[in-house]
């Protein structure tokens, strides 16, 4: 594959990613913004392999360390995001009669 | 299978998780386990870089780099749940914007290496990655920044706004030398160039983001959300990921309609959240101070005097807002609400769509306290009952009852579309002061001839309301 058809191919992801990330959403309930905004924060936390693709790779110790960083907040964006996440959404389903404690 | 076929598909899987995750999140019923495909989805696709890097022999003999992944993931990983499992449900705001600010920083931090690699004559250098860096770099920091900021705020660090036509000179003096540098670092600037963008990048942020009120923050932090989303797919144009590009698209585009829903629920235009500066005028805006006219006194009521009112009702609206929340209220209220039901009164809560600090906030901090779900109405379903309700109960709130958000065309709210509490029979208001809430403007309920104040800390005030009654019995 050439290099240009390369460039083609990534164009077209991100193309059809802005169509399904519009669509997928479209009918969310108000009460839902706040854990769908973590919920998204959480998967913009794969940010933490492109940290670690830049720290295999790096060739200087200021390279590797800014890297190491990278892979830092990424895990705590990744990690935090879908934990947090998870406590909100745990609140909705107790549903049961009232009286026991949360 | 060798290991770079084995770690596409892996990715593939992951991309199909998070599509069919972030679609179950946004209803209420899978919401859950939307978040959980998300999560498996992003286990496969850490397990795929590690047999990407691993397997494709990526890590340069003698280096360091693989111990120190592992280091880096464990580390942040930990941080990262142990904050998340500790904050309080009121502080969910300050959490996902610092969350984000990392995210954002991350992004940041790989484009300052993938740059310095274009610079020292490493990497492929196609015009798209190179551009994609800088994407990645400008729009990293400025969720970085901009999510420390809302940060900040929302935790009372910092001033709530400041504002003046100076300052708004100055950003746009900024935004041009970010251009600049922008072109600087095209006509061949290098490294020195690269550093100066990411300055002017701290400072721009810095400019858009101070001049926005608290109240505005939750549209502020879901813009920064789809930002870091950008960067982090602009890092996949750099780093020829497609699983990067795919996952920071799809966050990109589904906050970007995320943060224009919640404007349309605050009936807010976007344009107007980021360069209005809502909430920085004087306290007192002269649109609310005119409405309260020279008569200005509040009537104040006891919990005894409360509670005999209580006795002798047939309907009753809670209004709960952020105050009652971060009094910690919510499971005394609950409290007050069972037994007066007990008694037969009709109970309600009235949840404004930004009750709380962002939109569905209060949601989760009332079913925290297990509240039956039967008993929530929204705006539109609750609206037309407060006519007919003897006492609406307005628990730290203050914005969403405001009635100058109706007609008052110089008020920073005006516009949003308020609880009618103000057309109940009797208005109990439960506050700390007469002081003006988070968005910073004053409320003409207080000073409704049919409102009593019922001054004290949320959960205390409630207390001694719950002791009252029970006594009245």
């Amino acid at each position: 594959m050439t290099e240009a058809t390369l460039i083609l191919y990534s164009i077209y992801i991100f193309m059809l990613a802005v169509f399904v990330g519009f669509e997928v959403i479209s009918k969310v309930p108000v009460q839902l913004h706040t854990p769908l905004m973590s919920g998204t924060n959480a998967i913009h936390g794969i940010v933490m392999l492109g940290g670690m693709l830049v720290l295999a790779r790096a060739e200087t110790a200021l390279l590797t360390w800014l890297g190491f960083a990278a892979v830092v907040l990424g895990a705590m964006n990744l990690f935090g995001g879908f934990v947090v996440t998870d406590r909100m959404l745990e609140m909705f389903k107790t549903k049961k009669p009232a009286g026991r404690k949360a | 299978m060798n290991p770079k076929l084995l770690s596409d598909v892996a990715y593939l899987t992951s991309a199909i998780l998070f599509i069919i995750g972030l679609k179950f999140l946004s209803h209420p019923k899978r919401a859950r386990r939307g978040n959980q495909m998300a999560a498996i989805g992003m286990l496969f696709a850490i397990v795929a870089s590690f047999i990407f890097i691993w397997g494709g022999g990526l890590l340069q003999p003698g280096s360091n780099a693989g111990v120190l992944i592992i280091v880096g993931i464990l580390v942040g990983g930990l941080a990262g749940t142990f904050g998340a499992r500790r904050v309080a449900m009121t502080d969910m705001p300050q959490m996902v914007a610092l969350l984000n600010g990392c995210g954002g920083g991350a992004a940041a931090l790989i484009s300052t290496v993938e740059f310095s690699n274009f610079a020292a004559g490493r990497g492929e250098g196609d015009p798209l990655a190179f551009g994609a860096t800088l994407f990645g770099a400008v729009i990293g920091s400025l969720s970085f920044w901009g999510s420390l900021m809302a940060f900040g705020k929302l935790s009372g660090f910092m001033e709530r706004a400041i504002t003046s036509a100076f300052q708004k000179f100055i950003t746009v003096v900024v935004f041009l030398a970010l251009i600049a540098t922008i072109v600087w670092i095209g006509m061949g600037g290098g490294i020195t160039a690269f550093y100066a963008l990411l300055g002017v990048s701290l400072l721009f942020s810095l400019l858009m983001v101070i001049p926005i009120g608290g109240a505005d923050m939750p549209v502020v932090i879901s813009l920064l959300n789809s930002c870091t989303g950008l960067a982090v797919a602009a890092t996949g144009f750099a780093l020829r990921e497609p699983a990067l590009i795919i996952s920071g698209t799809l966050v990109g585009a589904s906050g970007t309609l995320l943060t224009l829903l919640m404007c349309k629920a605050m009936n807010r235009s976007i344009t107007n959240v980021l360069f209005a500066g809502v909430g920085a005028g004087p306290v007192a805006t002269p649109g609310a101070a005119a409405a309260g006219g020279p008569a200005k006194t509040a009537r104040e009521i006891s919990a005894d005097d409360l509670a005999m009112l209580l006795a002798n009702i047939q309907t009753l609206i809670v209004i709960p807002g952020y105050g009652m929340a971060v009094a910690q209220a919510q499971h005394v209220t609950r409290e007050l609400a069972d037994m007066l039901t007990a008694k037969g009164v009709d109970v309600k809560y009235a949840v404004h769509p930004v009750a709380g600090r962002m939109p569905g906030h209060m949601n989760v901090l009332l079913a925290e306290a297990n509240v039956p779900y039967e008993q929530l109405f929204d705006l539109e379903q609750i609206n037309p009952e407060f006519e007919r309700c003897d006492v609406a109960l307005v628990i730290g709130a203050n914005d969403v009852v405001n009635p100058c958000a109706r007609y008052d065309k110089s008020s920073p709210i005006y516009g949003m579309p308020i609880l009618d509490a103000d057309k109940a029979k009797n208005i109990i208001v439960v506050k700390r002061s007469l002081k003006p809430g988070f968005a910073g403007i004053d409320n003409e309920i207080y000073f409704n001839p049919k409102t009593y104040m019922f001054f004290g800390d949320a959960k205390n005030a409630i207390q001694k309301l719950v002791a009252a009654v029970k006594a009245a019995d």
